[in-house]
């Protein structure tokens, strides 16, 4: 007994001890050295503080991790815990959990305000945020989690939507509330006419061409200066009004028509439940369509695209409704998004932009609507916490800039959660079609756009 | 004509490199089918190894003779990306091999995102410069347009680099072509489980096209920083997108196909920039990639795929 006790043991040393040469050898260059800019040429810095603590780290938590955490013998069920554990207790309850979360959600400004007097706006910001990704998962969703088409370039029809609008309020001095059917119009019709050359395209194919999609139009938008301001963007895009009134102090505005003292969180108030109303009817229009023939298409075109021709199903335009549609949503969220920001650039709208979504709308589990709104929480909450760690530079020292690690955690979580739960957080899936009751499958069980599977 | 002349051979130049990391997004895809899109990043890592060797070569230890320096420095930064590359796959791949098909390359973009942070946070934000260090070349021809005189050559460095890819190129594909590991590399292209079953070790030849890809990255990470002298984190991006647009447009998962691919990719871009407009150079290579994707999905040497019913 003791002897297999000292193998593991050694095994586990050895492991280790592998795990942190491999990060000898991977960090040299990065973490050991360091090349700057200096007065004529480049020089070299070392930091070998940093690098042996990082192999000392490795070492450390591979050892403990073969010693407790990887005991459990092979085959026996592993323990689920977490969030994925919460996800998926409360997605068997989803929709009490639904019914909650919506009340929470529409009541959220007010307990913010009540409870937290002096970080309000902060925190009603982070709202907002929150509630734009989570319409833009939902949209996303309809082509990546629906159809089973792995769109990277979603954030074209976002910045599509952001400067139709911009462009309408700059050219024609157009309201926010003219313009946003308009760019949902517009960014619904570029998804028509991006979506159309690449039908016939599958997966990994369909990814990349959507992703140079997005790229072009970036790149147009940073170089057609004349019309859309190139890398300086547009500024001055107005604000959304309240039936005409303005958020402004005095006479006419809306503090003033209500008898209200004036506040700049009204404003704010009132851009959180825009996009609330957006978001849920960005749910309930995907979630309707769902149960539509159209959305049972989008369904069986993800499951098997040979067995649904042979149906007589019309692959080309299933494919451009979920593509189209998708577009409006994101098309609505641009052009939201202009009018809180006030100032557009190509900038906000880069392939990173792209990810994220996609990483939302994957963590959460592909098709499940609930897990875009956990996924978007985490991650997008999850970021902005990051700003907020300002009590670390009293360990690291002054330089460090938490910042700075945003994207790095961000890289770094979505493969984790990939390997650890490759089919998301939410793990279970409500089938669309039932015969007699409603049960929930696995998510294994759903097809990724695959196509025919021989 | 003497424009046309520099721009071919600036063109091809250019095309080398594209060719060269273009390789190791080809023989990952003709082997497990996934689009490594990390692999850009492979190459941002490794000119930034190439970089801090060449700085410890020359301005620590005070190497002087160049042509050592350089040989020292693509082996050391051949052998590191190497280690990159192997740890990728290992860390974020290979986990979910078997998973649903799109489960990896999501992963994939986690890691390229990770990795361009990672050299971030690391290495700092600013580019890069390095000082041109191989000055010169062969004068080709004399001309005149309407800019003025114009000598056409062929630099030093663009020679090296078009003398490296073809060497590299020839050893490669005597490696897949004779040895026993392109052996099994080529078997577990055409068919994983049979492989398996006939005592192929697929996770080991899968590490090794990894490890073979990354060495590639590396050759061509060394070039660019020898010819742009300017790296950043942000570098792997375009020129992963480009390099991928290369393996397409010659046929996913044929060798000799990425470096045509390479190198048509290379021309279009110094063309499109050199008569068109530059604003609009990488418009030009989405726009292929789109149009070569839509209208001759196999690429130009690839075998069609064949759909099993």
């Amino acid at each position: 007994m003791t002897n297999t006790a000292d193998t593991r043991i050694a095994d586990s040393i050895r492991d280790a001890f592998i795990a942190a040469l491999l990060v000898a050898v991977l960090g040299f260059f990065f973490l050991a050295l360091r090349t700057d800019i200096a007065p004529g040429g480049l020089a070299l810095s070392t930091r070998w503080g940093l690098w042996f603590t990082a192999i000392a780290i490795v070492f450390a938590v591979r050892l403990l991790l073969n010693l407790f955490v990887y005991r459990a013998p092979a085959g026996a069920p592993k323990p689920e815990s977490g969030i994925g554990k919460m996800a998926h207790r409360l997605s068997g309850y989803s929709t009490v959990f639904g019914y909650v979360m919506f009340a929470l959600a529409a009541a959220l400004p007010f307990i913010v305000m009540a409870l937290f007097p002096v970080q309000q706006r902060q925190y009603i910001d982070l709202a907002i945020l929150i509630m734009t990704y989570i319409m833009l998962g939902w949209g996303l969703n309809v082509v990546v989690g629906f159809a089973g088409l792995l769109d990277l370039g979603y954030v074209a029809f976002y910045a599509l939507g952001a400067y139709s609008f911009g462009l309408l309020a700059f050219y024609f001095d157009i309201g926010f509330w003219v313009a946003l059917p308009l760019a949902g119009l517009l960014a619904a019709m570029w998804g028509i006419v991006l979506g159309f050359p690449v039908l016939r395209l599958r997966g990994d194919y369909f990814a990349i061409v959507t992703l140079a999609f997005g790229e072009i139009i970036r790149v147009v938008l940073i170089n057609w200066s004349d019309f859309t301001g190139g890398p300086r963007g547009v500024s001055g895009i107005p604000k959304p009004t309240f039936f005409g009134l303005d958020f402004t102090r005095g006479e006419g505005g809306f503090a003033d028509f209500f008898g209200l003292e004036f506040s700049t969180i009204h404003r704010f108030v009132y851009l959180y439940y825009i996009i609330f109303i957006l978001a849920i009817i960005t749910y309930f229009v995907t979630a309707r369509l769902r149960q539509l023939p159209v959305g049972r298409a989008w369904e069986a075109l993800r499951e098997d695209d040979i067995a649904c021709r042979s149906l007589g199903i019309n692959i080309r335009n299933t494919k451009l409704t979920a593509f189209a549609i998708s577009a409006m949503f994101g098309g609505f969220a641009g052009s939201f998004f202009a009018t809180r920001q006030g100032y557009i650039s190509p900038e906000s709208f880069t392939f990173i932009e792209s990810a994220i979504i996609l990483a939302i709308v994957v963590l959460g589990g592909l098709g499940s609507q609930i897990g875009i709104v956990i996924a978007s929480i985490v991650m997008i909450g999850g970021m902005e916490m990051l700003r907020n760690l300002g009590f670390l530079t009293q360990i690291f020292g002054p330089d460090f800039d938490p910042v700075q690690y945003r994207m790095l955690i961000f890289g770094l979580a979505m493969v984790l959660i990939m390997v650890w739960k490759p089919r998301g957080l939410v793990s279970t899936r409500e089938p669309s079609a039932v015969l007699k009751e409603k049960k929930k499958i696995g998510a294994d069980l759903i097809g990724q756009g695959e196509g025919h599977k021989a | 004509m003497e424009y046309f002349v520099q721009q071919l051979i600036n063109g091809l130049t250019l095309g080398s490199i594209y060719g060269l990391i273009a390789i190791g997004y080809t023989m990952v895809y003709g082997i497990i089918g996934m689009i490594n899109f990390a692999h850009g990043d492979i190459f941002m890592i490794s000119s930034f190894i190439a970089l801090a060797v060449f700085l410890i070569l020359t301005s620590v230890l005070g190497f002087a003779f160049l042509p050592v320096v350089l040989l020292i420095v693509l082996l050391v930064a051949m052998l590191f990306t190497s280690a990159w590359g192997w740890t990728v796959e290992r860390l974020a791949y290979r986990p979910l091999r078997g998973s649903f098909r799109l489960a990896p390359l999501i992963t994939a973009i986690g890691m390229s995102i990770l990795l361009q942070n990672f050299v971030r946070v690391t290495q700092g934000a600013r580019v890069k410069p390095l000082p041109p260090q191989i000055q010169g070349g062969i004068p080709l021809m004399d001309g005149m347009t309407d800019a003025g005189p114009i000598v056409v050559q062929i630099s030093y460095m663009q020679l090296i680099i078009i003398v490296t890819t073809v060497v590299l190129m020839t050893v490669f594909s005597l490696i897949i072509a004779k040895t026993s590991l392109g052996r099994a590399q080529r078997a577990c292209e055409q068919d994983r489980k049979m492989a398996a079953l006939l005592g192929v070790n697929v996770d080991r030849t899968i590490s090794l096209t990894f490890v073979m890809g990354a060495a590639l990255a590396a050759v061509a990470g060394l070039m660019f920083l020898l010819l742009y002298g300017v790296i950043d984190f942000y570098i792997g991006f375009l020129a992963g997108v480009k390099a991928f647009t290369a393996a397409v447009l010659g046929g996913i998962g044929s060798l000799p196909g990425a470096m045509l691919g390479g190198l048509l990719i290379g021309l279009i871009e110094v063309f499109w920039a050199g008569y068109f407009s530059v604003e609009y150079k990488d418009v030009a290579a989405f726009s292929i990639l789109a149009i070569v994707l839509i209208f001759l999905p196999s690429g130009l040497l690839g075998k069609p795929e064949v759909e099993k019913v």
